[in-house]
């Protein structure tokens, strides 16, 4: 399979002005994903993984280094809709119930009546959310409503799909059901995926490939393809390739550490 | 937890509430027949003099209270008078309460409406248009510092010259209070939404005039709600003190500048009570349609 090139960052440099003086945020960044990757990006606070997500989705701007997104700049990239963005919180309108919340982006993106009710009902059922669309945010639990969200996202059906800690706030039962959910997701729709996670585990499971960062100044100390096959139960965290990648990711997080 | 704690805790100011509004009325009301003695009663003595009679006190209190051109009527003279030219007078009358508070009523609502229209345009101008919050927002500050009383006779004259004259100057006037707390108040409102809602927008690609009617507006509806309030209450004092100048023969204004002119106390107080449950349900209407539509955006704070 010949893999095509979906997102390139080359010799990225973003330093932030702050009133404490500047802060290195990415330094001297590299990294190639293709089309269908699932690629973590892992590490403490403050090693730039959030920032990386965000120059990819141009919401910040490098100071230096090149970036393309689907062989674009990242504004032509963000003009075009190529990419949905998860966010931390699900960031739900509270006047809006669930269906015209997951409709919003379709509303400003000037689809027809009739194709935003098909699309609201296609990805609220790839959520597993169909029979709450008229709910309101606050009548869903904390997991529901960033299944919501990520409906949102998948709306207008995006090749790429930004996830930044889309989970981090769930309690962990919550969590593996909708790891789960989201790898069926993106084996069902072939779409690349970028998701920043500071868990461990979550990452292993989730990718393709991870890519292992670390602060002052935030740079990438490791890249590990996964070896695990692509059909992953929640038991194979407990197998020997599992826990081999677990712990290639803790040395490159450890050496990361040492460095400073 | 949290929220039951909150509730208690609100609980407390909303269910007992009439007590203390009780208390205070009273107090207000026994001291306002106080005063009423104190302030009629130099006049009855005067006639007693005259009259070369000596008063009782019981005598001296039952006609310092029954005074027809008091200096200070009583609340029930006031309540008599307000209950006499609302009831016993045609609407169209000039001595019907009623007649006078529909024209502050109309004057009111016209400036608000405007003042609010005006307010919110300039308040989208300033949080869209960093020149226009720089060179506007002083202007806005300074115009509530001038005295609207000493304006209003000049806006009265300037737009009477040009031909306006009625009710325009006087809505204009309303409007130029009003205008003010709505302005303030959507500012804050429409740059009220967090930073990730905005960014969230960015990432579809919205233009400005959809993050403004999709987020900014409805973000900024409780802002709106309290600006309202204040600008219908600036709204109705604009009204009142645009008819003191302008001589139009009617209205609230123009019904206490006239009892002050010929003494009539009891026109005073009675258009000012007028005015005050004028204003008062107009703010009582706002918090209803305020406290259903926030309920219903689930945007209650």
């Amino acid at each position: 399979m010949v893999q095509s090139e979906v997102i390139n960052v080359s010799n990225l440099d973003l330093t932030f002005e702050t009133n404490d003086g500047p802060v290195h945020a990415l330094k001297n960044v590299n990294l190639e994903i293709n089309k269908g990757d699932f690629v973590s990006f892992i590490g403490p606070s403050g090693c730039g993984k959030t920032t990386l997500l965000r120059v990819l989705a141009d919401l910040d701007e490098p100071t230096d280094g090149n970036v393309t997104v689907n062989g674009v700049s990242p504004r032509q990239a963000r003009e075009s809709r190529a990419y949905g963005y998860v966010f931390q919180a699900a960031g739900l309108y509270p006047w809006r119930n669930i269906a015209a919340n997951v409709k919003l982006p379709l509303e400003i993106m000037g689809y027809s009546k009739e194709e935003q009710l098909k699309r609201v009902k296609k990805v609220l059922d790839l959520v597993e959310l169909t029979g709450f669309e008229k709910k309101f945010p606050w009548q869903l639990s904390g997991g529901m409503q960033q299944r919501a969200s990520i409906a949102r996202a998948l709306s207008f059906d995006a090749d790429i799909l930004l996830m930044d800690e889309p989970f981090g706030a769930l309690d962990e039962i919550v969590r593996d059901h909708l790891n789960e959910q989201l790898l069926n997701l993106w084996k069902s729709t072939n779409k690349t995926i970028c998701f920043v996670t500071h868990s461990i585990p979550e990452a292993v499971y989730l990718s393709t490939k991870i890519v292992v960062m670390s602060p002052r100044p935030g740079r990438i100390v490791d890249i590990i393809e996964s070896t695990l096959p692509s059909d992953r139960p929640l038991e194979i965290r407990d197998s020997k390739k599992f826990t081999e990648i677990s712990q290639r990711v803790r040395e490159g997080l450890r050496a990361g550490h040492i460095d400073e | 937890m949290r929220v039951t704690l909150m509730n208690k805790s609100y609980g407390i100011d909303s269910d007992n509430k009439v007590l203390p509004v009780v208390c205070v009325m009273t107090f207000i009301v026994v001291i306002w027949y106080g005063f009423s003695i104190l302030l009629n009663a130099p006049w009855e003595f005067d006639k007693a003099k005259r009259n070369s009679i000596t008063l009782s006190t019981t005598e001296l209190v039952s006609n310092t209270w029954s005074q027809k051109r008091p200096k200070l009527p009583t609340p029930d003279q006031v309540l008599g008078e307000i209950w006499d030219t609302t009831v016993n007078k045609k609407v169209t009358s000039r001595r019907s309460l009623v007649y006078h508070v529909l024209i502050t009523f109309y004057e009111t609502i016209y400036g608000f409406a405007f003042g609010t229209g005006l307010g919110i345009l300039l308040a989208i101008g300033i949080v869209y248009n960093r020149a226009m919050a720089m060179s506007v927002m002083p202007w806005i500050v300074t115009s509530q510092t001038i005295p609207i009383l000493a304006l209003a006779p000049m806006i009265v004259v300037a737009l009477g010259s040009v031909g306006f004259g009625g009710l325009v100057p006087i809505i204009i006037i309303a409007m130029y209070l009003s205008f003010f707390p709505v302005v303030v108040g959507m500012v804050k409102g429409l740059k009220s939404p967090e930073q990730l809602e905005i960014d969230q927008m960015k990432t579809w690609s919205a233009s400005k005039v959809q993050i403004l009617f999709k987020l900014r507006a409805p973000r900024s509806t409780p802002y709106l709600f309290t600006s309202l309030k204040l600008g219908i209450a600036a709204s109705v004092v604009g009204a009142i003190v645009g008819e003191l100048p302008s001589g139009n023969g009617g209205g609230l204004g123009f019904r206490m500048l006239s009892g002050s002119s010929f003494g009539n106390t009891l026109h005073i107080w009675s258009g000012l009570f007028a005015a005050a449950i004028l204003a008062g349900s107009l703010i009582a209407i706002i918090s209803i349609i305020q406290r259903v539509v926030l309920r219903r955006m689930a945007l209650e704070s």
